[in-house]
């Protein structure tokens, strides 16, 4: 059998969880990715930890990127990681976005997700982070 | 031979182009990318009669006094956690020579549901006060008499809602409602255009907006009824002419409708007010408000046909950019702000907030309010800049930039005309692509260092003092749904019951929505459940998610 040995992009799904809108940084990180190769999907605003694990597992992401500016990070951040266990995809790497405290950052990695970008971080560096979590890219 | 006189502005191109130019990459147009000249001379000025403060186009000002007649309103924009806090807040604010009050509410209040329902979890009081019921609206404004201090209050989609809690708490303080004084936000269209807190599809969310004007223009007069924004707009990422543009098209949409409806323009235009952003470009910033205020004196005057001239002076509040504010080295944003917070005076600002330089972080805690507010009190009393009225007026530069930034507005006032207005332009996400490409070509031009912001991208630090932050106590959750589940019990629930039900069909037919919002508030329904009952007839708005 013929073996495809092409690297496929990593899946990414950004989403925006909690009630607030502050789309800005949410977009320009999703275009950041978008442009250095990585496939993309934005679920929009107002999704509950569910909907997102949802929508991650129907599109195949490996990846799930959360975005937040309300300060709920600490409730819905965790909520994601649990759900993704609950559905048995902790395959699936969690990271996010957002105004952050320096604590909360330390309190998240210990629940789960992977990695936090706060404000002021170059573009660069959230795609670096990736590439080196994904030297295969998507295979 | 005699020496021939050569003209001074002939020697200076020459000198100038003669003479070494910084190569250091950094971008020499305006942060919104407008080009500049190195200099300006007496041939930039614009050929029209001279302009003058309180005369038509007001682009000096509306006031023939300037802020010798009085200073602009020092209003800190503050809520937390519970109504009991951010009481405390607000005495703590008046006490400190704040002249008048802004509320910040916190997500689910902005999103008209209640601390109990479940997506409220983890933002009860986090980046706002949670205000459930009028019971909460009571202890907000406990001790704080609303006949003798104005309001502002930052909400959208429930505004209506929050308007009848203020007037009902004012009720119960004996002020009529026709004595009180403030301001309600309700400017819904840039909600769809850029901070996407909207619940309602367009259409039914404008009713509300007229109804609140309607009603305002007879019940509340005294009341600044729409606030038309233009801060979310460039906060999520515009240029300066974008945020004018996009502002004052929002304005003439909101006229358009109130027209519709049967109103006489003389009647409302009054108590439009507008709300914009002061960002780090400070003579872009300036140029933007004396520009703002011309486009809309000229389009009241000349489009509407407004004869009282109240009606076509611009009042506008200004808010420091959030965005300009970096989390690394906060403290300079303590200068950022104070420059930002300079432009919005000299571009003449009816009031102001200063970001506290902790609000990157967090919300403020009492120290950093009070050092934002003594910011303004610094430019009112010490720097003299009040002293005179439009200072910059007559500034080669400053005139031919605010004509510039007018001629942009005009070019979107056009696209958006030949995209049907404003409503068919947000459902054709016009504004949304505008505004985020805007947003990745500044990003672009911090990541290839053609514009600098210290401490982020260059004059950076590499062990930061973590900053003491204002903290949300998780309890306040529990207890504040607990809050909420009392007066459900306590209440009158027939009264209730009644008072819903006429709301919901009043909703489905067309009168004036607001003698129904305020009988419901005044028998304690709560702010989800009145939203609940517009919801099940107007039903909810769904963005396309574009990047």
């Amino acid at each position: 059998m013929p073996v495809d040995t092409a690297v496929r992009p990593v899946r990414i799904l950004v989403a925006k969880v909690g009630l607030d809108g502050h789309d800005r940084g949410v977009k320009v990180v999703a275009r950041a990715l978008r442009d250095a190769g990585f496939e993309v999907i934005y679920t929009g605003l107002r999704q509950t930890p569910e909907m997102v694990v949802d929508a991650a597992l129907q599109e195949d992401a490996q990846v799930i990127g959360l975005s937040i500016h309300s300060g709920a990070h600490m409730t819905l951040f965790p909520a994601v990681v649990q759900e993704l266990k609950r559905r048995k995809a902790t395959d699936i790497v969690v990271f996010g976005g957002g105004i952050i405290p320096e604590d909360d950052i330390v309190a998240l990695k210990k629940k789960g997700v992977a990695e936090l970008f706060t404000p002021g971080t170059p573009l660069q560096e959230i795609v670096d982070w990736l590439r080196k979590r994904f030297p295969q890219g998507g295979n | 031979m005699k020496v021939r006189a050569r003209d001074a502005r002939e020697v200076w191109k020459e000198d100038f182009e003669s003479s070494p130019s910084r190569d250091d990459g950094i971008e020499t147009s305006t942060i919104s990318g407008i080009p500049l000249k190195p200099l300006y001379t007496a041939d930039d000025l614009p050929k029209r009669d001279e302009e003058m403060p309180g005369l038509f186009p007001y682009t000096r000002g509306i006031h023939p006094g300037g802020y010798r007649g009085r200073l602009w309103t020092m209003r800190q924009f503050s809520g937390f956690a519970t109504a009991e806090e951010t009481n405390k807040r607000y005495k703590y604010l008046l006490a400190n020579g704040q002249t008048g009050l802004s509320v910040a509410f916190d997500m689910p209040t902005l999103m008209g549901q209640d601390s109990d329902a479940p997506t409220s979890r983890g933002e009860i009081g986090h980046c706002g006060v949670a205000i459930d019921s009028l019971a909460d609206m009571e202890t907000l404004f406990d001790g704080i008499p609303l006949g003798e201090i104005t309001t502002s209050m930052t909400i959208n989609s429930p505004a209506a809602i929050l308007l009848c809690m203020y007037i009902a708490v004012a009720e119960k303080q004996g002020v009529p409602a026709s004595a009180l004084g403030g301001t309600l936000q309700n400017d819904i269209l840039k909600e769809f255009i850029a901070q996407k807190e909207f619940i309602f599809p367009p259409e039914p969310s404008m009713r509300l907006v007229v109804d609140s004007i309607e009603y305002c223009a007879q019940e509340v007069p005294k009341w600044n009824t729409i606030s038309i924004s233009g801060y979310h707009i460039r906060e999520a990422g515009s240029t300066a002419a974008q945020e004018l543009a996009f502002t004052l098209a929002d304005g003439m949409a909101y006229v358009d409708a109130c027209i519709e409806r049967g109103m006489r323009i003389d009647d409302f235009a009054s108590r439009l007010s507008f709300f914009f952003d002061a960002h780090i470009d400070f003579f872009e910033e300036i140029a933007k408000f004396r520009a703002a205020r011309r486009i809309w004196a000229r389009w009241m005057r000349d489009r509407y046909g407004a004869q009282d001239e109240r009606s076509l002076k611009l009042r506008f509040h200004t808010q420091t950019a959030g965005v300009s504010l970096t989390a690394q080295q906060p403290e300079l944003n303590i200068a950022r702000t104070a420059i930002e917070a300079l432009a919005a005076v000299l571009g003449g600002t009816q009031s102001l907030h200063t970001n506290a330089m902790d609000e990157v972080l967090a919300l403020p805690t009492d120290k950093a309010a009070r050092l934002a507010l003594r910011t303004q009190q610094l430019l009112a009393y010490e720097t003299g800049v009040a002293n005179t009225i439009d200072p910059l007026g007559g500034s080669y530069f400053v005139e031919a930039l605010t004509d510039e930034i007018e001629r942009q507005a005009e070019v979107y006032f056009k696209r958006i005309e030949e995209l049907g207005g404003v409503i068919p332009a947000i459902e054709a996400s016009f504004f949304q692509k505008e505004i985020a490409d805007s947003a990745f070509k500044y990003q672009q031009e911090l990541e290839q260092k053609r514009r600098l912001m210290v401490g982020v991208n260059e004059f950076t630090v590499d062990d930061e003092e973590p900053m003491e932050i204002l903290r949300i106590d998780p309890k306040l959750e529990g207890e504040q749904v607990a809050r909420v589940q009392n007066v459900r019990r306590t209440r009158d629930q027939a009264r209730c019951t009644k008072a819903l039900a006429a709301l919901r069909k009043a909703a489905e037919g067309t009168d004036n929505l607001m003698p129904h919002i305020l009988e419901s508030v005044r028998a304690y329904a709560t702010e989800g459940e009145i939203m609940n009952t517009l919801i099940e007839v107007f039903g909810i708005y769904t963005e396309k998610a574009v990047i």
